[in-house]
């Protein structure tokens, strides 16, 4: 479960988040849609300790994440490229992330085979360092990489952006298969609705950084929020 | 359309990185600048009365050496002269045509400071010359062909780009040439010096070089013009990459898997191998001061100096960036379950490892005698036990993000510069000068190297305290640092 206190950050008087409360539950599979300056990336950016709030604090399972890192076992992120070595190859990467997460060669490879339809015969054994990959494919990389290790919480930043129709199903297949599984909260930004209302259970719209919808998916979602965003 | 361009160019300069530093170092770089044209003015003045003191004949002895001047001029281009293809990428889709765009970026290297310096020596020469009573003409015509050469090295260069071993192959022929000439077995000069006099003393030789110079333009340009495709001439080069898996360091744990990551870095990264390089001709750089050669180093005090470089060099310039050769995915490493202790235990081995080999290898200073040697294993004693902690608490302050593909910025990077880091740098040379110096001048030399040696063994024991510190601040430190390398360039 990851609870939200209170939590704002300001940069030099304009406040760019702001938001009292909010529970995601585990198992949860939440959407965050909004405008660009939104506030959806300094909210995943703050959920991974990697900006400090401005008030408030971010509990993930129990940990408050600015005070201690004992969430970093469990919690799995991809929010840009720079989650990339570029001097590695994708398989290198792949061992490395799984060395960190305590995994070995054969249970990552184990997850890599899995996965062999989503990389397309673009990813691996392909002779190319990962800063020389197409940014769709690096963002193949990224995604994978963050199911090593059985994670209880997924964070992707806009997932679906850069990649291909055929893989933006695939994409889609693979967080409903993780939004089933009652032990893993999966959280997506994107900026499209319908991707996004696909593969989530709940859906927080945000602007100017505030939450100014939270409303759980129903055929009548998407509607919804196109009928928001349209302006 | 020439004057928008120069108008880009004007806002590149102006904005770059290096230029947007603060007001102090500007006027120090200014004061730099003004030094070297100094230098160069007082060398072209000089260099022509020296030479008739010396009852040489001044025009016939720079002719004489003047291959050798426009070979090293090439290497050094080679190394370091960078041709800016890329910034051309954007102007392709506008309505500007591709001659208009092959031209301007030709020609503007024609104004690139490899070039302009060269004039700082050959202007204030060639006016000395005439003043002398030379033929005017002369002078004016070797000038021109003379700076030819030197725009064809220019042009040579850029053809050559992206060619990355030539460098190696010019730098050993030239030494080679030098080598055959210094023991008297072949000397290239009997073959060029006729050359670079008939420049001088006839009217039509100087039109070869020239000549020369307008082929090659034209040749560059054509070559340019039809290769001024994304996939031809402007594709940027794509290592053909290999998986390695380096299972022997997995018997180190994390750490090994840190250091795995580490080799691998040095090895497929362009400025960490500059890097390295410059680490080796720190090796050498103790030979300056042990042969002897200048009279300013011959003391032991600059001695023990030499001893920290020697054994010291990958450290110092590895080390200072710790933990910016991580910039780029530096926010992937702050969400994984990394102990920052493991991450700074990796590179101090990696740290350790470099020293030890670096000092194994300059047991050929053994040459100049077991004291020379001690003193460089004293400053490997020392760069272990202190220095490799100083420099990884220095990095906990040094937020500049390192462009991981470009050679630049190996030489010292202007941003890096801040009053913390420097404050500590100086225990890193400072104290064992200064341990050394009272050890000697209170008792000998030997109490001197054993004083330096004993704080590094003291560093060394203290080493679990130092990482626990250097953590800390490792982690007051992380969101600045994250905030810093977000900013590229």
């Amino acid at each position: 479960m990851i609870q939200v206190n209170n939590l704002s950050k300001t940069y030099n008087g304009t406040t760019v988040l702001k938001i009292d409360s909010l529970e995601i539950k585990k198992g949860e599979s939440f959407g965050l849609v909004g405008n660009n300056g939104a506030g959806k990336t300094t909210f995943f950016s703050l959920l991974l300790d990697l900006i400090q709030p401005s008030t408030g604090n971010i509990v993930n399972h129990g940990v408050q994440v600015n005070t201690s890192e004992s969430w970093k076992p469990f919690t799995a992120s991809f929010l840009d490229e720079s989650f990339l070595i570029g001097y590695l190859t994708p398989e290198e990467y792949f061992y490395f992330i799984g060395d960190l997460r305590g995994q070995n060669k054969a249970d990552v490879d184990a997850l890599l085979a899995t996965h062999e339809e989503f990389f397309n015969g673009e990813i691996l054994k392909n002779k190319k360092y990962l800063r020389d990959l197409s940014k769709g494919n690096q963002k193949k990389v990224g995604i994978i990489a963050t199911l090593i290790g059985n994670p209880e919480v997924i964070i992707l930043d806009e997932p679906f952006a850069n990649l291909d129709p055929t893989t933006q199903f695939r994409l889609k297949k693979i967080i409903k298969d993780l939004a089933d599984n009652p032990e893993i909260t999966v959280l997506v930004s994107s900026h499209d609705l319908q991707h996004t209302v696909e593969v989530s259970d709940r859906i927080v719209a945000m602007h100017k950084g505030e939450v100014v919808k939270d409303i759980q998916t129903s055929p009548e979602t998407l509607k919804e929020l196109e009928l928001f965003f349209a302006v | 359309m020439i004057q928008k361009f120069l108008y880009l160019e004007w806002k590149a300069f102006i904005r770059s990185a290096s230029f947007a530093t603060n007001l102090a170092l500007k006027i120090l770089m200014g004061f730099v600048a003004v030094y070297f044209i100094l230098i160069f003015l007082a060398v072209g003045i000089g260099v022509f009365y020296i030479l008739k003191k010396e009852n040489m004949d001044p025009v016939a002895t720079v002719n004489k050496f003047m291959i050798y001047y426009v070979l090293m001029d090439l290497i050094i281009r080679l190394l370091l002269q960078k041709i800016p293809v890329l910034n051309i990428r954007p102007m392709l889709v506008f309505p500007i045509k591709k001659s208009t765009i092959v031209h301007f970026s030709l020609g503007k290297t024609i104004l690139s400071f490899f070039n302009l310096v060269h004039g700082f020596f050959l202007i204030p020469f060639s006016v000395v010359l005439i003043i002398e009573g030379y033929d005017a003409l002369s002078v004016v015509l070797w000038f021109t062909a003379v700076y030819s050469l030197l725009y064809i090295n220019n042009f040579i260069n850029i053809i050559l780009s992206n060619k990355d071993n030539l460098f190696g192959i010019f730098l050993a022929i030239v030494a080679i040439l030098g080598g055959l000439h210094y023991y008297d077995y072949f000397n290239i000069t009997d073959y060029t010096a006729p050359f670079f006099d008939a420049i001088f003393n006839t009217y039509w030789a100087f039109a070869i070089p020239v000549m020369a110079l307008v082929g090659l333009y034209v040749a560059t340009f054509q070559y340019f013009k039809n290769n001024l495709y994304l996939d031809a001439g402007l594709s940027s080069k794509h290592d053909i990459a290999k998986t390695e898996d380096l299972t022997w360091l997995n018997q180190f744990g994390t750490i090994g898997t840190f250091l795995k990551n580490d080799i691998k870095l040095i090895k497929r990264n362009k400025r960490s191998k500059t890097t390295v390089g410059l680490s080796v001709m720190f090796l050498f750089y103790g030979l300056l001061f042990f042969t002897n050669s200048i009279e300013a180093y011959n003391n032991p005090v600059m001695h023990i100096f030499a001893g920290i470089f020697v054994s010291g060099g990958f450290l110092i310039t590895f080390g200072q960036f710790v933990p910016s050769w991580d910039s780029a995915y530096y926010q992937l490493m702050m969400t994984q379950n990394i102990p920052y202790k493991g991450y700074l235990s990796s590179k101090w081995w990696l740290m350790v490892i470099a020293t030890l080999v670096t000092t194994t290898i300059a047991s050929f200073y053994l040459y100049f005698g077991v004291q020379v040697y001690l003193t460089i294993v004293v400053g490997a004693i020392y760069n272990i036990g202190i220095n490799s902690h100083l420099v990884l608490l220095g990095g906990a302050y040094t937020k500049t993000p390192i462009d991981l593909s470009s050679g630049k910025g190996a030489f010292g990077d202007k941003k890096a510069f801040n009053v913390k880091t420097m404050l500590i740098s100086i225990p890193q040379l400072g104290l064992p000068v200064l341990l050394y110096w009272l050890g000697s001048k209170y008792g000998n030399p030997t109490i001197g190297l054993s004083l330096v040696a004993a704080v590094g063994v003291i560093g060394f024991a203290f080493k679990d305290k130092a990482f626990s510190l250097i953590e800390k601040i490792y982690k007051a430190e992380k969101y600045a640092t994250i905030a810093a390398y977000k900013q590229k360039g």
